[in-house]
């Protein structure tokens, strides 16, 4: 797929080039008084060019959907996140309609207009109705969007203390992510980078009660239905916890404890069984197996087949390897998340080690 | 004819008094020359030479992207020992990122824009012989090119250039041990900046006063052509946002270098615990995107400036809305400094701040929508003459309103959330600023070369073709990179081959990376026929695209002085093509579609209030 994009696109240069070469040369034919200013020969050749370049815009808007849109994020596995893609939506409509239209218009009247001897350009200065319309209009749309947007984000950013929130901190640092839980108490104990000793790796302090049964682990287990409140923190530079398939982000900064809440609607295991996400995983081991046979041809281990995970990402740049930072999350039910926990060790148990 | 005559009457008459002839040595004509047309050609280069730089540094990094696992010589040849074998080193792929970015932002579109046109225009479309202040003028340039020089040189310090993207957020900025470039690379940025800024506030005042006191009799502000307004607006929004840029980057120094705790607060690194204790990260954040936002306004409103000129020149048209322009332009300039937290809806300040910001950041569409809708106006009914300048125009009107749609997304607090950081917000900003941008000087340099290279004129043909394939490329790199956004690719990643869940993009990057590798091609063809032109150019009459404003009417070749004889007097707006006379049996001047603003009110003709 990728080679045969390429030589098309090569192709395609090379003729658009030869063709435009053609046309400039006939266009050069007959110099008029300046041959470096536009004769009406120039003006019919990029009159006609103009729509072409339109109809290049429409095509490429079409060709990229058609080719990538399997590429896009799933449906949100979080609440939220439905009303945040609700509101992409109708936005994403309103922005092609506008678009489509404005650049029609655009590259139609540089057709029509293209200018010729004969031709007379009406002295248009101004209309205050015109004007009035192309502000008010942008205006009503603008307010519309602005008040969905606004109790969205609302709605997103105020947490409800009364919902009884599962308390847990996500704790950054170059280049791994860690989650905290408030253990039984579901209550964080304090901590500051000025406690950090051996093996109590988030300074944790441990004269704190609160602290005592945290639970300090590196793979993100959440049960799903439940809200949970992440607290953020930073122990190095900034990071930001992006996890893209719960719609969800929040930076991380040293010095601060910043908040995200969300409530994950859909296990893992639910996710793997969405039809896009099936696609899209058979698609990326269909590129991993191609690999694999380049790999054991060469006399190395071949790739591993890939299967969906949820993931939390670093997304501000944090240094070499903000690459490559990343943590496994996965959305239970209530009994599994319970069972894991129980797993986890307690603050007190690993430093007691 | 008595318009004829005057035209004429102006032009023949010499005056006799050539004070302002001196004499000229080789060092005051093209080094420290005071003169305004010689600064803004060595801005122009200087920026251009910094342009070409700067792109093929995202030449380099796009091949990393589209082929991670691939070694490519070019790596080693250009890289070094960050390339050893061919294999990029992530460090130098921040570095090429970082560095990118702020030659593009800096250097060349604030810089190599503004200071070009800026420098050549005001003094010439408002009739005054030179700058309020050569010598500041000069000074201007020569500190831009020093800042120019310690950025290059800091590309070749031991832990390499400045890596914490351009953007320069601390504790990553200011702290060596989170990453190499931090060192001595950071410590150069941030010297390069800070002169940088000195240079642009000069620049700025110089501009600002030169509008304001030296305009030609007749010259009043309504009648001042729209790349003056969008020169002068963008030289106040300069003045008023650089210096807070300044005074970030001084404490980030003191915070580097003195110990201070600006924005540092509570960090563990490498093993030991630091001692800054109480400062904030955010507020970093706030003091550079206080200039950062109005920043783009000012790589625009130039940009808008010219595109606004030149499209009308060649609609043979006035510009639709002359009044509605201006205020447009006063508004985004307004807007431009309240909408900085739209960067920082999720760096963890208040939310309610969020919601106030969504707010502001939208209402800025409404004059951008404004100004769009003028420019598509213009085009309606005109007689279009299609010469590259006038193709740049109608490819930034395109580019800024497909760019401009994507801000809507990324203004809505609540959308940005899932966009923030990824390539959605590259290829939103690439467009509506960097590829506009870009537009509006190409725009600029098709137009006004003639004016800069006394008469001589760039090959039509080139121009086209590198119209059309830059016009192409430049969708065709940034409109697929939307979809890699919204599968949520953060940005500034040096691979997104390391896990499996992104491996699907990989013929999207390599589409992407065709595209810019032939986008950047044919800038060659450019770069061949400017520096061509230059020298065999083809002579052109003296105002070759039949155009009204003033600085058609100075001598070809050029002067101390601009005008030999005295200074012409302004008796109309810039705007009047194809205005007819009273009757409307043919033009005001008869057989000629454009009335020069040096030419008195003609007695067949209304005068209109625009």
């Amino acid at each position: 797929m990728t080679a045969f994009l390429v030589i098309l696109v090569i192709i395609l240069f090379g003729i658009s080039v030869w063709q435009m070469n053609r046309i400039f040369q006939l266009a050069k034919a007959k110099p008029s008084t300046n041959s470096e200013i536009a004769s009406d020969k120039d003006n019919n050749t990029q009159g006609y060019l103009m729509m072409g370049f339109l109809a290049f815009m429409y095509i490429l808007a079409i060709l990229t959907f058609w080719l990538w849109g399997d590429v896009l994020l799933p449906e949100s596995g979080s609440e939220h996140g439905v009303e945040i893609d609700n509101l992409m939506l109708i936005s994403m409509i309103v922005i092609f309609f506008v678009g489509i239209l404005t650049q029609w218009l655009l590259h139609y009247f540089a057709f029509v207009y293209r200018g010729n001897i004969n031709k007379r350009a009406t002295f248009y200065a101004d209309n205050d109705k015109l004007e009035f319309i192309w502000t008010i209009i942008p205006v009503i749309v603008l307010a519309g969007l602005i008040i969905y947007g606004l109790f969205t984000w609302t709605d997103i950013m105020n947490v409800d203390k009364d919902d009884d929130p599962l308390i847990v901190e996500l704790y950054a640092q170059q280049f791994n992510w860690k989650a905290r839980y408030g253990g039984n108490d579901n209550t964080l104990g304090e901590a500051n980078v000025r406690l950090i000793e051996g093996i109590n790796q988030l300074g944790v302090d441990p004269a704190d009660p609160n602290g005592q049964d945290d639970k300090i682990v590196t793979e993100l287990h959440l049960p799903v239905g439940r809200k949970v409140l992440f607290k953020m923190r930073s122990q190095d530079v900034l990071h930001s916890a992006y996890m893209p398939h719960f719609r969800a982000q929040m930076n991380c900064v040293p010095g601060m404890i910043t908040q995200f809440a969300f409530t994950p609607t859909v296990t893992t295991e639910e996710m793997r069984q969405n039809d896009k996400i099936v696609e899209k995983v058979a698609k990326i081991n269909r590129i991993r197996t191609e690999k694999s046979i380049a790999l054991t041809a060469a006399g190395e281990e071949a790739l591993e087949p890939y299967t969906f995970d949820y993931l939390l990402l670093c997304n501000k740049i944090c240094g070499i390897s903000h690459y490559n930072m990343q943590m496994k999350i996965v959305v239970d039910s209530e009994e599994d998340y319970k069972a894991w926990l129980a797993e986890q060790p307690t603050l007190v148990e690993q430093l007691s080690k | 004819m008595s318009a004829h005559a005057q035209v004429h009457g102006v032009e023949d008459h010499h005056d006799d008094d050539h004070g302002h002839h001196h004499k000229e040595t080789f060092v005051t004509k093209y080094i420290f020359s005071q003169d305004h047309k010689m600064i803004s050609k060595q801005y122009l280069i200087t920026g251009l030479f910094m342009g070409t730089i700067g792109i093929l540094m995202s030449l380099l990094f796009r091949l990393q992207l589209a082929w991670p696992d691939h070694k490519f010589t070019i790596f080693e040849v250009f890289l070094g020992k960050w390339a050893p074998d061919g294999v990029m080193d992530p460090s130098i792929y921040l570095a090429l990122v970082t560095i990118h970015g702020t030659i593009m932002v800096f250097f060349v579109l604030t810089a190599g824009l503004s200071g070009t046109f800026s420098n050549l225009l005001i003094p010439l479309q408002i009739g005054a012989r030179d700058m309020a202040s050569g010598f500041l003028n000069m000074v201007s340039y020569w500190l831009f090119f020093l800042s120019s020089v310690v950025m290059l040189f800091s590309l070749f310090v031991e832990a390499g250039p400045a890596s914490a993207g351009w953007t320069i957020y601390p504790p990553l900025s200011a702290l060596p041990q989170a990453i190499p470039g931090s060192g001595a690379g950071m410590t150069l940025w941030l010297t390069s900046i800070a002169i940088f800024i000195a240079s642009s506030l000069l620049g700025s005042l110089n501009y600002i006063v030169t509008v304001i006191n030296l305009r030609t009799k007749g010259m009043s502000m309504t009648r001042l052509p729209l790349t003056i307004w969008a020169f002068f607006v963008t030289a106040i929004i300069g003045v008023v946002s650089f210096p807070v840029l300044f005074s970030a980057a001084l404490m980030l120094i003191m915070d580097r270098s003195f110990g201070t705790s600006f924005f540092l607060s509570d960090i563990y690194i490498a093993g030991e615990v630091l001692h800054h204790q109480g400062g904030s990260p955010v507020l970093f954040e706030h003091l550079f995107w206080f200039l950062g936002h109005p920043e783009v306004y000012i790589v625009i409103l130039p940009a808008m400036g010219i595109v606004s000129e030149v499209m009308a020149t060649n609609s043979r048209k006035p510009i639709f809305g002359y009044r509605a322009m201006v205020a447009s332009i006063l508004a985004i300039a307004f807007l431009s400094t309240i909408v900085w937290g739209h960067h920082m809806f999720i760096s963890g300040m208040n939310p309610f701040l969020g919601s106030v910001f969504t707010f502001t950041t939208l209402l800025i569409a409404i004059p951008s929508a404004v100004k769009a809708f003028n420019w598509i106006t213009t085009l309606w009914k005109g007689n279009l003459q299609m010469n590259p300048a006038m193709l740049f125009s109608i490819a930034f009107v395109s580019t800024f309103i497909t760019g401009g749609l994507t801000g809507i997304i990324l203004g809505d607090s609540a959308l940005d959330i899932n966009v923030h950081d990824t390539y959605f917000v590259v290829a939103h900003f690439h467009l509506v600023m960097g590829i506009s941008a870009l537009y509006g000087l190409l725009a600029g340099v098709y137009h006004w070369f003639p004016k800069m290279f006394q008469g001589r004129m760039m090959n039509k043909n080139l121009g086209y073709i590198h119209f059309w394939v830059t016009a192409i490329g430049a969708y065709g790199i940034f409109f697929p990179m939307h979809f890699v956004g919204m599968a949520g690719l953060p940005r500034r990643y040096y691979t997104n081959t390391n896990f499996p869940y992104f491996d699907d993009l990989a013929d999207i990057n390599v589409v992407m990376t065709i595209f810019a590798i032939i986008t950047i091609s044919v800038q060659v063809i450019f770069l061949y026929n400017f520096f061509h032109s230059i020298f065999y150019g083809k002579r052109g009459p003296k105002n070759p695209w039949n155009s009204t404003t003033l600085e058609w009417t100075a001598e070809m070749k050029h002067v101390h002085g601009n005008w030999d004889g005295p200074i012409p007097h302004v008796y109309r707006w810039s705007y009047d093509y194809s205005k007819l006379n009273k009757d409307e049996t043919d033009y005001v001047i008869p057989g000629q579609d454009f009335i020069p603003q040096n030419v008195p009110l003609q007695d067949n003709e209304d005068e209109m209030d625009h």
